[in-house]
């Protein structure tokens, strides 16, 4: 089951400095550099759930890196969060080392990454550090969309693939089947998977002997340039921001000056160390290893993930391909709800934006709500965390506005000159529609895998959010079907349907793949006959009056009757193609009142004034802010 | 605003805590007790008096109010000590009203020749309903038959009587309601009190409604249509509305209650009774313990009040308007500005009037009909922060 955690929180998991990862003792051990065929990197990836974080537990535990003592359940979760809700957030490296049944001395780095969909991108940066991947699958429950996800990223960074059929002392279990499923969903070699219980030990020995025999040791020169590769960056408040590096070639020491050759500034590396989980610092780092650098880097925003780290003299001459960087796919518009708090918002959103490089922003006027900032985020989930944290951690009410995501609008040119192109963050900014050619919005590429029964609602549903249906496929009473989709059909409300028809087991997967041509068109919203801008939306030509009669209704439920009867209308330029009226508040008034009630019933207006607060003004309308998202939900 | 109170009079309620049996929508302090030592409650009203007395002298008493509970459980003895205990104390007005709540019991009838000889002028009768049926769905030990002897009791001592009925009750109809209330008005001498089922918290229906047990309820519409027809047919039978839920004859108003809402001076005492007080130029508001025996120990103690709180001019501004809006005569609103720091913002006045739920006159500021019907909502709009 996939989605059965709060989206919230996750994502406030990820954001979460991790500070405290560096408050623990500090070590100072000297390492001697391992040779390359002693060292074996790798990642744990597999569908959420499936027990990465107890395997990394155990391996960590069998090879005594933390003592017995010290040793607690999924040890690397080490955020409060990621702690109170049992789940990875974010990835997390640990050097151990193992002493083989060859009588050989490794070096093992174990790269712990997180399994929700939403974190795809630590997934797949971490993979780039590594050689290989240990694909960990529930044999209780088998194959999911995540599991699929995480074998392509595997098999895009080349990676070696040691499939491990997790929590075999389950009842439940079914290695065989399971491995079937591996061998015909994924199509690699399942025959060699180790039968492990994360939670008992059992198998943790193979595994261990598997990892040096099957995966690849890293490739890389010691005599040459220094070239790292920057995997990873957090802010530190005791250390500043700490640099999680990848060599490829040559050695990374204390005391050296390195270049990041993105932008070609020069750092003192002050600190060199590994984690083991708790950081150790060392002198070098060589060939093949993975660990940390601090140089008194301020922002997170001076380090870029993917950048290639060399000398700051006779570096490297070609610096590694880079990673895409995450962009932000997903805008809304955040207004506070008293005006008067712009600048307390703005200083909130600033010091957010400090430790996540991926959240991006910038100031935006409404007609309707005033001042506020347009910002664009990775996900919904990264989206309601960070409003979530401005809400509980500055204290601020806001308004968050429908989100949306970037279309393309090609303006009609003069001459036979193809017109300008226009990114399109906010509906509330189109055009006129008579100066534009067309539209383009961004698709995305949707895995769901379901248990047979449930297929029916899920193509339906599919179906109804614009789909184009791309494959079908069976793996026993699973069905993986693949989508073609519209990214602003699924941006909002698309996870919790699924989950809702499917009864929380169907998984999901999505990738974006470019953008498409549309019949697509404002929306607007109009309340008491004003149009409410932070209403507006983009909305294909064909669900124009299902979305905006859904809208209206939702609205007049949404909006409390006030004491005339408001209009509440949905348009399409000066069309209106869906109208509902919310009739006037008609009985509001205390039966009662003498000299004793007098006390009760200011208290109880005074409650009710201060509700009113919550809401903001259009026109003589108050709207509550919640309205702003609760409108767009759709039931079907 | 060292006088503002004179503008609403200067009153006394007594509190009376207990009933022969609890209503289930009733959320007032009100108990069932066995026994009743009349004699102690005489001794603490007398000395709750006596300290208030203290704290107004002088002054020009107008009203006196026996609510509960059930005060025409109340030995007549004990509202005649009270009321020469007060006349004692302060200047008695001329034409003072003395009102006594009633339940209409065959036993309290027995009462009413007493409660006049000790002073009170005026009854108001808690019949609730014309019909037995919905008088055992609100909890009632009465009939109709019953209730209406002891209302022919009641006019027979008393020039004034008035009784209170609930409205909006499960499954009454608008057409049930207004054949009742037609009823009611043939009955009726000069005034009536109407009042829309409240459901409470805390109380029998509250805790039904909570789990949605409490059914046949008339949805919100209905209820405003039973409103809106009740001002009407009591204002074409010569009773019409004067507050929310109050109905007279032009003249019969209750003056006790007027002194509540054109925001007067009120001592309260008796459990959990409120009072408002200017003393030294202050307005003070006051509260006693809930607990009847407690209230009882306390006073013997030292007091019967359990808290006092000078209310800033602000706060009176607002109790005002809270209070005054329910009167069909509406409010003063020069008398509001002497308090408020701040006038009724223009903007709001105006958007309220274009919309019909208040009018200006001179300095008079009133609700019109649907702004009475959601008379909340108004003073939402005009509370003043
Ligand atoms: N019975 C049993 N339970 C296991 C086993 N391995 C993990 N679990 C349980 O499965 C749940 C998830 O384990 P985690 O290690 O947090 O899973 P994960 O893959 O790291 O999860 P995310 O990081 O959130 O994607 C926990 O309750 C574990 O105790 C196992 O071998 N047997
Ligand atoms: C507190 S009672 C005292 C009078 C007396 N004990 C009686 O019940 O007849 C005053 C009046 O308030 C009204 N009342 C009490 N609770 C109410 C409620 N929940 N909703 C509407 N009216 C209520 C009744 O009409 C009642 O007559
Ligand atoms: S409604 Fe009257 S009789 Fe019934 S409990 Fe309340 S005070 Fe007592
Ligand atoms: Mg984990």
């Amino acid at each position: 089951m996939l989605w059965h955690r709060n989206f919230v929180e996750l994502i406030e998991l990820i954001l979460e400095s991790r500070a405290h990862l560096t408050k623990p003792r500090i070590q100072i051990i000297r390492l001697t550099m391992t040779d390359l065929a002693h060292i074996r990197n790798f990642s744990i990836v597999a569908h959420i759930d499936h027990g990465k974080s107890t395997l990394a537990d155990r391996l960590i535990q069998e090879t005594g890196t933390v003592k017995d003592r010290d040793m607690k359940e999924q040890l690397l979760d080490s955020m409060d969060i990621e702690r109170e809700r049992g789940i990875t957030i974010k990835a997390n490296t640990v050097r151990i080392d193992y002493t083989a049944d060859n009588g050989e001395a490794y070096v093992l780095n174990l790269i712990d990454t997180p399994g929700h969909v939403d974190f795809a991108y630590e997934v797949s940066r971490s993979m780039r550090a590594v050689e290989g991947s240990l694909l960990v699958v529930d044999s209780s429950q088998g194959v999911e969309a995540q599991t699929l996800a995480n074998v392509y990223h595997a098999l895009d960074a080349d990676h070696e693939i040691v499939p491990v059929l997790n929590k075999i002392d389950l009842p439940a279990s079914d290695c065989d089947r399971v491995a079937e499923q591996i061998e015909d969903v994924i199509g690699i070699d399942a025959s060699e998977a180790i039968q492990v219980s994360a939670k008992t030990g059992q198998g943790i020995h193979e595994t261990l002997e598997s990892i040096v025999t099957h995966l690849p040791a890293p490739q890389g020169t010691l005599d040459a340039p220094l070239k790292a590769m920057l995997v990873d960056s957090w802010y530190d408040a005791y250390l500043g921001v700490i640099v999680l590096v990848r060599i490829i070639d040559g050695t990374l020491k204390k005391g050296m000056r390195v270049k990041f050759m993105s932008n070609n500034t020069l750092h003192h590396v002050d600190r060199v160390g590994v984690f083991r989980p708790e950081m150790e610092m060392i002198d070098s780092l060589g060939p093949g290893e993975i660990g940390f650098l601090t140089a008194s880097i301020k922002q997170v925003r001076d380090t870029r993930v993917g950048d290639t780290i060399t000398n700051d003299r006779n570096g490297t001459e070609v610096a590694l391909d880079g990673f895409k960087p995450a962009q932000p796919v997903v805008f809304c518009g955040l207004f506070p709800v008293d005006s008067s708090e712009f600048e307390d918002l703005r200083e909130a959103i600033d010091k957010l934006a400090l430790n996540d490089a991926s959240f991006s922003f910038e100031m935006e006027t409404s007609a309707a709500l005033g001042f506020g900032f347009r910002c664009g985020f990775l996900g919904l989930l990264h989206l309601e965390v960070i409003r979530d944290r401005i809400e509980r951690e500055y204290d601020i009410e806001l308004i968050t506005t429908a989100p949306s995501v970037i279309y393309h609008v090609f303006m009609k040119g003069k001459d036979g000159e193809p017109g300008e192109k226009i990114d399109l963050h906010n509906p509330a900014d189109m055009p006129d529609m008579s100066k534009v050619d067309h539209i383009q919005e961004p698709r995305i590429k949707a895995t769901i895998l379901v248990p047979d029964e449930y297929l029916g609602d899920v193509l339906k549903l599919c179906q109804d959010r614009r789909g184009i249906q791309e494959n079908l496929t069976y793996a026993g009473t699973r069905a993986m079907v693949v989508y073609d989709l519209p990214l602003n059909e699924v941006v909002f409300d698309f996870y919790d349907r699924l989950k809702s028809v499917t009864k929380g087991y169907a998984s999901f997967d999505y990738q974006m793949t470019g953008y498409r041509e549309d019949n697509l068109v404002k929306m607007s919203v109009l309340v008491n006959d004003e149009p409410v801008d932070a209403l507006s939306m983009m909305v294909h030509r064909d669900r124009a009056e299902m979305r905006g009669r859904a809208m209206c209704e939702k609205l007049k439920d949404l909006i409390p009757r006030h004491m005339f009867k408001i209009p509440i209308q949905a348009a399409i330029g000066g069309k209106v193609i869906a109208r509902e009226t919310l009739s006037a508040l008609r009985k509001d008034v205390t039966a009662k009142c003498y000299g004793g009630d007098a006390t009760r019933k200011k208290k109880l207006l005074e409650k009710q004034k201060a509700g009113k607060k919550k809401m903001r003004q259009f026109g003589k309308v108050d709207i509550p802010q919640e309205a702003f998202i609760s409108a767009l939900k759709m039931d079907s | 605003m060292a006088d503002d109170w004179q503008n609403g009079g200067f009153g006394l309620y007594v509190h009376w805590p207990f009933c022969e049996a609890k209503c289930p929508y009733c959320d007032f302090n009100s108990h069932v007790s066995r026994q009743i030592d009349q004699s102690a409650w005489v001794d603490a009203y007398l000395l709750e008096l006596e300290r208030y007395a203290a704290q107004t002298p002088g002054r020009v008493l107008n009203t006196i109010f026996f609510g509960g509970g059930t005060p025409s459980l109340m030995s007549p003895d004990t509202v005649d000590a009270v009321i020469q205990a007060a006349r004692g104390h302060w200047h008695a007005a001329n034409d003072m009203e003395i009102t006594l709540e009633a339940n209409p019991g065959s036993v309290e009838a027995g009462r009413f020749a007493g409660y006049r000889d000790a002073g009170v002028n005026r009854i108001s009768m808690g019949i609730q309903a014309l019909n037995d049926e919905d008088l055992k769905r609100l909890g009632r030990i009465h009939t109709v038959a019953e209730a209406q002897k002891a209302f022919d009791v009641a006019r027979n001592c008393f020039d004034r009587v008035s009784f209170d009925l609930i409205y909006a009750r499960q499954h009454q109809t608008l057409l049930d309601w207004q054949a009742e209330l037609k009823q009611a008005l043939s009955m009726a001498i000069d005034h009536l009190s109407l009042y829309q089922l409240t459901i409470e918290q805390g109380t029998a229906f509250g805790d039904r409604y909570a789990v949605g047990k409490l059914r046949g309820l008339p949805v919100d519409d209905t209820a405003a249509d039973m409103y809106m027809a009740t001002q009407e047919i009591c204002e074409d039978a010569g009773l019409p509305a004067y507050e929310i839920s109050n109905h007279a004859k032009p003249g019969s108003e209750s003056q006790h209650n007027q002194v509540y809402w054109r925001y007067g001076d009120y001592v309260g005492i008796g459990p959990g009774a409120h009072g408002r007080l200017t003393i030294n130029e202050s307005k003070f508001a006051t509260e006693s313990f809930l607990n009847p025996n407690n209230w009882l120990t306390q006073v013997s103690e030292n007091t019967g009040e359990s808290v006092r709180t000078q209310l800033q001019t602000q706060d009176q501004a607002n109790e005002y308007l809270m209070m005054g809006l329910r009167l069909t005569q509406g409010i003063d609103m020069e008398r509001f500005q002497a308090l408020s720091s701040a006038p009724i913002p223009h903007d709001r006045l105006d958007y309220l009037v274009d919309i019909g739920m208040v009018e200006q006159d001179g300095s008079t500021l009133k609700a019109t009909k649907n702004g009475r019907a959601v008379l909340n909502a108004v003073i939402r709009e005009l509370l003043v922060d």
